[in-house]
């Protein structure tokens, strides 16, 4: 998926005097209030943070406030959507007109049906609505389905993704995984049996050499080498 | 034209689906009318006509409009905030109250869609459901009678499963919720009505599933709001109200000045609107008692304790302070609240019945044991400005003595426990006896004596001394030194549904009696020889407004 990111800060949070009795708690209170919510700073959503106090003793500010200065030192993991980025999320509502989808168990996203493609085709079974593909049987998309979808545009004020199911990349991962490994496994098997056919070929040449007769033996143990 | 419902007799269930398929194609050619140009805007006029009726709807009527909701809520694509301004704000400004329970259903269900289709509805739609937590104006006198209690609990209940939907399709919703929630709490002078049934969607909220994430806030929130009440009671209107005011004169010229004046600028007017809030609060208090019962049984109450705790250290433990917070330094404000707590302490510890005497003993004991240490540690003679807090340690000890005195007397063993090391406290060259309050002291004394509490209580030289310079100075400019905070509860209802024995308590009965909720069984029959469920007159003192 995409939009994830790990990021190193440096940070420098202004601690209240009245919470100097505790500055560590205070930190992690101030860090804690920047999680799940759009900042334009980290130019994305705070999910986890580790953090490391570097001042042991923290500057007073003068001012009208005296607050603590203290400098920090964060791992910060991000989750920042673009629009064309591949996200993952769990399909929650689906209605002819639309597939509501929760991402990372936190951001919603929507795909309405002009952003669905024609191969997708509404259907009821058995009281369950579904997306199915009209090429694939298997290819089904319904409330639970993990699915991967492309982002359109971003709401960042309250994290609302609008998306789309366009593209053939994009569906029921379960589905598109199983594909690409059936393609890369029919991949690998036909490179495999290219493979051999080369190494045979290969032999065939040496065992055109005039050794007739080890031939045989230097054959069989190429093959195996090839078949290992 | 557009939406026009014909009129059928009697339709069968096909002739009904065909119908509703009908007004949903025409709802979305009524919406995708309005961006195009040459398109003419009459059906989308007639549309919004539905949704912004006048008049009383009719059978027909009414089906229509949930036709209509109905085939909005299935193209909620296609309404677009810019092109369809009219028809949104007239989707919310309807109140769930105003109908009949199928157009609600439909009502909410095009409510969840709209919050869950674009971000920029979540918010509307979230505002919209809190205002339907309480009803139109007209519907609030009708809220006690059967019928409005039915319609309560229907609307309700579709209002706080539309947030658990929204909430499980747009998870961070709760938190945009909570804010909206808070901010829209009526003030204090809005309807009594319409603050309970608000708080009752309050307690409602937390202890769902949207609680989980934001149930603290919501309890803060509605702690502050009965702080507000109270503060907003002035100590002269329950005086009015529930008292012989003679008893109070002595303790009035203690008073705070500038509420005085204020009070008395404000005359009767004060009076019966301070009545009307003692009233609000005491239902709210009911209310969220109940709550707390309700958390119990649930097996939460752990977890809701800890932010009324937390609450407490933060409001209501500050509240007593609020108005003199520009003259303290930080240091005398956390003495203060030392002083505040030790009241509390001692106040609830006499008062509250349903405290088991093994409870009462331990904390005494601790409070005794405290005091001593701080004896052991402190020399010196009597100063009542540096051992504040110990001397209102002291009075807190007499004090719930006082009340709980035979628990004490039949016990030997507590008896053994207690009073040595007390007798050391009092007979400590720190001198509380002589500077804790006249009338504690003195009635502690003569309870002691009558129970032959100490072994050599003639020691105690009590030479009948009046609120003494000393006594006077420890307590310092808040006279902290009689602030008891439950003495007496002044709500009604309240004060019912701590009492065992609620039942018997009637309207009519004495006013004093209405307000104790203190252990009958006392020796308090010494106080100014009223009976015994009297509150002793001179220790009743909770001079402050603050203080119900």
């Amino acid at each position: 998926m995409d939009g994830l990111s790990e990021a190193e800060a440096n940070l420098v949070v202004y601690v209240h005097p009245s919470k100097s009795k505790n500055v560590p708690q205070a930190i992690l209170r101030e860090l804690s209030s920047l999680l799940f919510k759009f900042n334009e700073t980290f130019d994305g959503v705070l999910l986890a943070y580790d953090v490391n106090i570097l001042d042991r003793q923290a500057k007073i500010l003068s001012g009208i406030h005296p607050y603590l200065g203290l400098r920090l030192k964060a791992q910060l993991l991000l989750f920042s959507p673009k629009p064309d980025m591949l996200l993952e999320g769990k399909v929650v509502k689906l209605s002819q007109e639309s597939i509501h989808v929760v991402i990372l168990g936190f951001s919603s996203a929507i795909i309405t049906a002009e952003n669905i493609r024609q191969e997708f085709k509404y259907k009821i079974k058995d009281g369950e609505e579904m997306f199915a593909s009209r090429s694939h049987k298997r290819h089904v998309i319904k409330v639970g389905t993990m699915i991967r979808f492309l982002v359109k545009s971003v709401d960042e004020e309250i994290l609302h993704i609008t998306g789309s199911l366009m593209e053939a990349h994009t569906g029921s991962i379960r589905w598109l995984d199983k594909k690409s490994e059936e393609t890369s496994e029919f991949d690998r098997s036909a490179m495999k049996s290219r493979d051999r056919e080369w190494q045979e070929d290969k032999t065939v040449d040496e065992g055109a050499t005039p050794l007739s007769n080890s031939n045989h033996i230097k054959k069989s143990k190429k093959r195996r080498i090839a078949e290992d | 034209m557009g939406l026009e419902l014909p009129k059928y007799p009697v339709m069968e269930e096909e002739e009904v689906v065909n119908l509703e398929l009908d007004i949903a194609r025409r709802v979305r050619e009524a919406l995708s009318s309005v961006p195009s140009l040459e398109g003419s805007r009459d059906s989308y006029n007639q549309l919004v006509g539905v949704i912004l009726h006048s008049k009383q709807l009719g059978r027909d009527e009414l089906a229509l409009l949930e036709t209509t909701l109905k085939g909005l809520a299935a193209a909620v694509s296609l309404i677009d905030f810019t092109h369809h301004e009219s028809l949104v704000s007239a989707i919310f400004s309807m109140s769930m109250w105003n109908y009949a329970p199928h157009v609600e259903d439909a009502l909410a269900e095009l409510i969840v869609s709209l919050a869950v289709s674009n971000g920029k509805y979540l918010d509307l739609s979230l505002g919209m459901l809190v205002n339907n937590f309480t009803p139109p104006p007209y519907f609030l006198d009708k809220l006690g009678l059967p019928f409005g209690l039915d319609r309560k609990n229907q609307v309700l209940s579709r209002v706080h499963a539309a947030f658990k939907k929204i909430s499980e399709y747009v998870p961070l919703a709760p938190l945009r919720l909570i804010n909206l929630v808070i901010q829209r709490m009526p003030t204090i002078y809005h309807k009594d009505r319409a603050v309970l049934i608000y708080v009752e969607n309050m307690l409602k909220l937390e202890s769902g599933e949207i609680g989980e994430v934001v149930g603290n806030s919501v309890l803060m929130a509605l702690v502050d709001r009965l702080i507000d009440l109270d503060l907003e009671i002035g100590w002269d209107a329950i005086l009015r109200d529930d008292f012989n005011k003679g008893i109070f004169e002595m303790e009035l010229e203690d008073e705070d000045e500038i509420v005085e004046s204020a009070e008395q600028q404000s005359g009767e007017v004060l009076s019966s609107f301070g009545n009307s809030i003692a009233e609000l609060l005491d239902n709210l208090l009911v209310l969220t008692f109940e709550h707390l019962e309700s958390c119990e049984r649930a097996g939460r109450l752990a977890k809701v304790f800890e932010t009324l705790l937390q609450s407490f250290q933060i409001t209501v433990m500050s509240a007593y302070k609020s108005k003199f917070t520009q003259l303290c330094p930080l240091s005398s404000v956390i003495l203060l609240m030392r002083m505040t707590a030790v009241a509390y302490l001692a106040s609830y510890l006499s008062r509250a019945k349903f405290l088991s005497v093994f409870f009462i003993s331990t904390m005494l004991k601790r409070l005794v044991d405290w005091c001593l240490e701080y004896c052991e540690t402190h020399d010196g003679d009597i100063n009542p400005n540096a051992h504040r807090v110990f001397y209102s340690g002291c009075q807190a000890i007499m004090y719930v003595l006082c009340f709980r005195m035979k628990v004490f007397v039949d016990v030997p063993r507590l008896n053994l426990l207690l009073m040595p090391p007390l007798e050391q406290i009092l007979k400590h060259k720190l001198n509380p006896l002589k500077v804790c309050l006249p009338s504690v002291v003195e009635e502690f004394l003569r309870q002691s004596k009558t129970a032959s509490l100490f072994t050599v209580s003639e020691t105690f030289i009590f030479d009948g001394l009046l609120e003494s310079e000393l006594s006077r100075a420890f307590g310092g400019l808040e006279r902290l030194d009689t602030f008891f905070p439950f003495d007496p509860c002044l709500l009604k209802r309240c004060d019912r549904s701590f009492d065992e024995q609620g039942d018997d308590l009637d309207e009519f009965d004495t006013a004093m009696s209405k307000m104790s909720i203190t252990p009958k069984n006392g020796y308090c029959y010494k106080f100014g020889g009223r009976d015994s469920t009297r509150m002793p007159s001179r220790i009743r003192p909770s001079t402050s407004p603050e203080s119900l």
